[in-house]
């Protein structure tokens, strides 16, 4: 094994702890810096493995302003009481701590399957990516906005109702 | 001209929500109709001017989209049920504010389902399905209560699963396909002599799309998202969202993109058995008629993919056509659910009985449907069933056309139960006062019910023009 492979590897190996830590965390402003961090470790690797662009939008939306939307929602809730939160933790431990038996497993059984990855794909330009995106892909761009105006309007018919009710 | 199919509805979502919107929100349910209603007529009686080429249109978007057999059979039912859904919805909608966000939320379903149909391409076909599912969250959870919430939570966190195996598919399909387009992957497929990766491919996404479609053992989230929606939005589901999201995904690919496999094959009719028992013998125990409708649509769409699986040409034909009829009949026992619920404030059928003399349209109509599905001649159900037990049988299937046949005397039962519990008998003296639905709730009964009986009747003479063109989906 290379020092590269074995950088990538540990790179991984962070990546899934992070991720573990992120589902099992037990208050919701520590999972969402979990989260970022997840994010972070997968934006290293993506540079490392020659996708810069993909590791820009990574880094940008889902280590920034994903994390940045979830913290101005906490802001908005109530602290746990201290009896609250054990009670929360002990809840969390029961229900998911075979969440990290099953990682190891999978990883083994990952490791004993041997995939036909043999597929050697050459790093894209950034005019390539610019050219997919614009001018090759309009339906999913299309789709990509609609998306965006589903999401507007699952918050006035689910958040916007409840300010006006309350 | 295909790409007006999305760009109309996106048009009228961006044109109502201008900020002129005050003035605008009262044509908000007119052009909604009359949307529908042009999917519908453009499909009946003009579906070559979809095919033809617009330059002014390709120079504005070039979206690449294509419309066959299937597609047309689809968006035809997109166009019926999104019509039924939205009469449906104009009594049961209370307030302006939330009538006029239903109305933008159900044209945003409509974008999805018609570009999921439409598209060519894999990763076109998961965003349009993401599209679709967005709008599903946010219908099921309309009405904001603790069921509506439950039954929309549970349809995110499964349909978080598909979309984690549809994703990681497209990924190994692009890798070694070099595209997502589905003649490259078709062509890619047939090349690779199904080695693992391709085999992992398929399945992620077949099983992606069995979450989507509600089949057993993925249909956890069914029956709570059914029951827990208001009444136009169950029409909605139940008549189409899991029918494009699930089935017809399932159906085009299967049929014109993943190679024809056995393993594959068996998988599906596997599925699609265990899904008419589970789904059949589920309904029998049921007291909330939403609820037995839920399972009653486990166990019908488990007919289609039965039918798929077995792979022959009139076995493709028979699914489609049943595809077809469920979205027509299933759509009709919604509404008639939601006729019910209007009058008498429930769908729990112990507090029903008698209600045949009260409200006989809806009584009339929902034997019309309940017979239909049940596959009783002449409705249009019985013709799909039978043709679907016919492939099964030339094919050499005994045993899951035994199945199909048996499932189909308890579908009878259970709607026998059904129309005992709630038409039939001495009519209470708490719902004495009770009288028929509103015209909104009778007129689409009334339509959808023709539809089916005149599909069944008139099959001789549909034979060449609608069912036969089917095999050319292969």
């Amino acid at each position: 094994m290379t020092t590269d492979m074995r950088i990538n590897a540990a790179l991984l190996v962070a990546l899934v702890l992070a991720a573990l830590g992120t589902v099992m965390s037990a208050r919701l402003l520590r999972a969402v810096i979990g989260l970022a961090v997840t994010s972070a470790i997968l934006t290293v690797l993506m540079f490392r493995l020659d996708s810069p662009i993909a590791a820009v939008f990574e880094l940008s939306v889902c280590a920034g302003l994903i994390p940045a939307i979830l913290i101005s929602a906490i802001s908005l809730t109530q602290r746990l009481t201290p009896e609250a939160l054990t009670d929360r933790k002990r809840e969390k431990l029961k229900r998911y701590w075979p969440l990290p038996v099953i990682v190891v497993l999978a990883a083994v059984a990952l490791l004993q399957v041997h995939l036909p990855l043999g597929f050697a794909l050459p790093p894209a330009s950034q005019d390539q990516v610019r050219n997919v995106l614009w001018n090759q892909r309009h339906e999913d761009l299309l789709g990509q906005v609609v998306v965006l105006l589903g999401g507007a309007f699952a918050v006035v018919v689910l958040l916007k109702g409840s300010r006006h009710e309350r | 001209m295909l790409s007006l199919l999305i760009l109309v509805p996106l048009a009228a979502l961006i044109l109502l929500n201008l900020p002129l919107k005050e003035a605008l929100r009262k044509w908000a349910f007119p052009l909604a109709l009359a949307i529908a209603l042009a999917q519908v007529g453009t499909v009946l009686f003009a579906p070559s001017s979809l095919r033809s080429a617009s330059p002014f249109l390709e120079q504005l978007v070039s979206l690449t989209l294509q419309a066959g057999n299937l597609s047309l059979v689809l968006l035809l039912c997109i166009g019926i049920v999104m019509f039924t859904a939205l009469l449906v919805a104009k009594p049961m909608i209370q307030g302006p504010r939330p009538w006029f966000n239903f109305i933008n939320v159900l044209l945003i379903s409509l974008i999805g389902m018609n570009g999921a149909v439409l598209v060519t391409d894999l990763f076109s076909l998961y965003v349009f399905l993401e599209v679709t599912s967005v709008a599903s969250f946010v219908l099921i959870a309309f009405n904001r209560d603790r069921d509506a919430l439950e039954g929309a939570f549970k349809y995110i966190v499964l349909s978080a699963v598909a979309t984690v195996l549809m994703l990681t598919a497209v990924a190994l399909l692009m890798l070694m396909a070099g595209g997502t387009g589905f003649e490259t992957i078709r062509l890619t497929l047939a090349g690779t002599n199904a080695n693992l990766l391709a085999k992992i491919a398929v399945g992620g996404f077949v099983c992606g799309l069995f979450i989507k479609g509600g089949l057993v053992p993925f249909h956890g989230w069914l029956p709570g998202a059914y029951s827990a929606a208001p009444a136009p939005v169950s029409v909605l589901l139940a008549g189409i969202v899991t029918k494009v999201s699930g089935i017809y995904a399932l159906v085009r690919l299967a049929t014109s993109v993943f190679p024809p496999s056995g393993p594959l094959n068996h998988v599906l009719m596997l599925v699609g058995a265990v899904s008419i028992v589970v789904g059949a013998l589920a309904a029998l125990g049921q007291s909330d008629m939403k609820r037995m409708l839920a399972y009653s649509s486990i166990s019908q769409v488990g007919y289609i993919v039965l039918a798929l699986g077995c792979g022959t040409e009139l076995a493709v034909a028979g699914a489609v056509f049943h595809l077809f009829n469920h979205a027509i009949f299933k759509s009709l026992l919604f509404v008639n659910s939601a006729a019910l619920e209007q009058r008498l404030g429930t769908t729990d059928m112990n507090r029903m009985g008698g209600l045949g003399s009260r409200m006989p349209w809806t009584g009339v109509t929902s034997t019309v449907a309940a017979l239909s599905t049940s596959g009783v001649p002449p409705f249009a159900g019985f013709w799909s069933k039978l043709i679907i037990i016919i492939a099964l049988w030339k094919a050499q299937d005994y045993a899951y056309a035994w199945i199909a046949v048996l499932m189909s005397v308890v579908t009878l039962a259970y709607f026998l139960v059904l129309q005992r519990k709630v038409f039939f008998g001495k009519v209470s003296r708490e719902l004495a006062e009770v009288h028929e639905a509103s015209f909104a709730l009778v007129f689409p009964a009334v339509v959808l019910a023709a539809i089916t009986s005149g599909v069944g009747v008139l099959l001789p003479w549909m034979l060449d023009s609608f069912l036969l063109p089917l095999k050319t989906i292969l």
